[in-house]
């Protein structure tokens, strides 16, 4: 397996640092890397080849080869590649002058169309706007029952006509939407193959019979090689606006959208993250780069992080660490701010590296229950045994444990593991100053912490 | 231009030389088939040498040679499905969302009956919205009778009643639904992981199959979700569905390479009888095709 490009490519430049000057030919030994970095991400080969030349041409033109940091150059150019061809700029919903605007759903079966077309009306109801589900998938068992169920957790009406003909329940659901003051219609269609003739001119129809604002192909992103075949034949059959990237909270690269990119042209317009029906997101290109490159989400996590944090209380935060008077209620209160920026497995999979570094330890499995546990045993403490830990004796041990349902043993753990950290953050601030880095660096146990790249 | 021209006239008169233009289509096919890089270049970087040693010597050679590497890695022997000597036979269909579980336990249920056994289906899956209606339909096509406890139901608890409810209904066998999950997910793989406890508890052994569901569009990630589920509950088989399209599903070779993990069954299609026992030599013509 391949761990991420960044370091890939810093083994390999630094392997060929000690002979002086790059030539050409080290520099073509570590574009292998990138390719392989993007085939291994699911990227199609024929894209991932002109991609390589490009780049290749670039860093040929930049100075590369002089620099000091060529690893650093050239992950530089394929990310800022990457991007663009990801389409830079996010990209919006475009709603119909002419209400209602029509958004029609297609794609392969199994990617997640009726989840995705749940997801995409509660978000737009959420934007105020008043908009209708369809079912057209009279194929699946129990497909338009899931429609109706998840439409009626989200709270947007479904419109359906049993078995009848897709164009025509499409087209009934237009002047239905009108006549109960909708204005945008989601039309959900049957998973279909794209080489299923009957089925593609099925689809085709359904659009003819409603001309769509927007027509949104929903893309698997564990989908491999074959997502290139798949998007151009839906694209030369229906022109397609956009792209829903499903099931992005799992760990696939999801390198088939460049490839979709590459060959329709379309950009990608909302990415699924979950199985809840609130878990669809606008898609940023920058964030998805670093992620196809395995370097992780960093942006998303700072921007997650910069909603959910107070400055004020981060900065009083620090002061109390840098002075050594973090306390138990300081500890709730940073372990309560975690938890508003989502569930830890996500926030953990966007550091660069975790993922890797988690794996055989069973993946980034976080206990939520454990800190709950941990939260009730503070909780059941009274203000001042929080501020002062080391007061708490055996009587009022046992009264915590009973108060939060845990047991003594447990109410000792967290006190030990809560001294520990005390210990940690002293040693830490008194390192502080000019040689922290160096010495920040030689940690045990936080090995691969470069403090330079800290700094940046 | 005049390269391909060149290459189109050698192939017509059957005589196209080996050269390395050869070797990259070759490589080509096998990373566009969703073989991982590094076992398609292996592969290639073998052929190489063979062709060096002249070993090898027109391009029809180089595609049956790679055709062997192929077959060798994913064994050429079809891996038979097991059942329970004496007492319930429980199959656990495992997989991530949209691959196609409930439809591949309607075709294998159908195949069973066919074949004079008596299975009752287990709808483990409760989480997804219709999923239980879905099986429900599935149990009225093939006649066999669905265990189902209402949506949101402890899936554990399902299997419990499912394999009880057998017993006493005189089925001999259990097909047991899950619901999707994604492998990264903890919470759903201990949910797994406790199923296949259930089925041990009840029956006295591990479930006979726990078969991973793949859909054949899946690309790299396969490895991983084959070795995360089979963490959760122990694989035993791969499924690989939708491979009626232009998939073609090379990950397998990457599992099979990695794990083990032999693919017992190949879904072709959404009727009843779209699936058949997975033909190692049929799964590697087709990829070079």
């Amino acid at each position: 397996m391949l761990t991420g490009l960044s370091e890939k490519l810093s083994q390999t430049f630094s392997r060929l640092r000690g002979k002086g000057r790059i030539t050409e030919a080290d520099l073509d030994l570590a574009l292998r890397e990138v390719r392989l970095s993007l085939l291994e991400a699911d990227v199609n080969f024929r894209v991932v080849k002109d991609f390589v030349v490009s780049i290749r041409e670039s860093a040929l033109g930049g100075n590369v080869l002089e620099s000091l940091t060529p690893d650093q150059q050239v992950i530089g150019i394929v990310r800022d590649r990457l991007t663009d061809l990801l389409g830079g700029e996010a990209q919006k919903i475009q709603f119909s002058s002419n209400p209602p605007t029509v958004i029609l759903l297609a794609g392969l079966q199994g990617t997640g169309k009726t989840t995705s077309a749940a997801k995409l009306a509660g978000l737009l109801k959420r934007e105020g706007k008043k908009p209708l589900l369809v079912a057209c998938d009279i194929y699946r068992p129990g497909a338009i029952l899931q429609l109706q169920t998840v439409g009626e957790q989200v709270g947007v009406p479904v419109f359906e006509k049993g078995t009848a003909s897709p164009p025509q329940t499409a087209k009934e659901s237009i002047a239905h939407a009108k006549s109960i003051g909708c204005d945008v219609v989601v039309v959900d269609t049957a998973g279909r193959l794209h080489v299923d003739e009957d089925m593609m001119t099925e689809v085709r129809a359904i659009h003819d019979a409603i001309n769509p604002t927007e027509v949104l192909l929903a893309l698997d992103a564990m989908t491999g090689q074959d997502a290139v075949n798949a998007a151009k034949a839906f694209h030369e059959t229906l022109p397609l606006s956009g792209v829903i990237l499903t099931k992005l909270d799992g760990d696939a690269r999801g390198g088939a959208i460049l490839s979709v990119r590459q060959v329709t042209g379309v950009p990608v317009k909302f990415v699924g993250l979950g199985e809840k029906l609130d878990a669809l997101e606008v898609f940023y290109p920058d964030r998805m780069a670093g992620r196809i490159l395995g370097m992780g989400d960093v942006l998303s996590l700072i921007e997650k992080a910069q909603t959910q944090f107070d400055i004020k209380q981060s900065q009083e935060m620090e002061s109390k660490l840098r002075e050594g008077r973090f306390d138990l209620e300081d500890f709730l209160q940073q372990m309560q701010q975690i938890k508003k920026m989502g569930p830890l497995e996500n926030l953990l999979g966007m550091v660069p590296g975790m993922e890797k570094a988690m794996q055989g330890k069973g993946g980034l499995n976080v206990d939520e229950g454990q800190m709950k546990q941990v939260e009730a045993i503070i909780l059941s403490m009274t203000p001042k045994e929080r501020q002062r830990p080391e007061t708490i004796n055996g009587s009022r041990k046992r009264r915590i444990a009973g108060g939060s349902g845990t047991s003594v043993q447990q109410v000792n753990r967290l006190l030990g593991q809560f001294r520990d950290m005390q210990r940690m953050m002293k040693q830490m601030s008194q390192m502080a100053g000019g040689k922290m880095g160096k010495k920040l660096g030689k940690i045990k146990g936080l090995p691969g912490i470069n403090p330079m790249r800290l700094m940046r | 231009m005049l390269k391909n021209l060149f290459k189109k006239v050698t192939a017509l008169i059957g005589a196209e030389k080996l050269d390395e233009a050869v070797l990259e289509e070759l490589e080509e096919q096998l990373i566009l088939s969703d073989v991982s890089a590094n076992i398609a270049l292996e592969m290639v970087d073998e052929l190489r040498q063979a062709v060096a040693k002249r070993q090898i010597k027109t391009s029809a050679e180089a595609t049956g040679f790679l055709e062997a590497s192929v077959i060798e890695m994913i064994g050429e022997q079809t891996t038979q499905l097991h059942f329970a000597e004496d007492s319930m036979t429980v199959w656990l269909f495992v997989g991530v969302n949209g691959v196609g579980k409930t439809t591949t336990i309607g075709k294998v249920a159908h195949i069973l009956k066919s074949q004079g056994k008596n299975p009752l289906i287990a709808a483990g899956d409760t989480f997804r919205a219709a999923a239980i209606e879905q099986l429900q339909e599935w149990g009225n096509r093939t006649g066999c009778p669905v265990l189902a406890q209402q949506a949101g139901a402890d899936p554990a608890a399902v299997v419990f009643d499912a394999i009880n409810s057998a017993r006493k209904r005189g089925n001999d066998m259990v097909l047991v639904d899950t619901a999707g999950r994604l492998h990264n997910k903890a919470n759903l793989m201990n949910e797994l992981a406790k199923i296949n406890r259930v089925v041990e508890k009840e029956t006295g052994s591990p479930p006979q199959e726990t078969l991973l569901v793949l859909d054949a569009t899946t690309g790299q990630n396969g490895l991983t979700q084959a070795k995360a589920f089979t963490e959760a509950a122990p694989l035993s088989g791969i499924v690989l569905t939708k491979w009626d399209g232009t998939a073609k599903g090379g990950i397998v070779l990457t599992i099979r390479n990695e794990t083990n993990l032999p693919v017992k069954l190949l879904g072709v299609g959404e009727q009843i009888d779209d699936i058949c026992e997975f033909d190692a030599r049929e799964f590697t013509t087709t990829m070079f095709r």
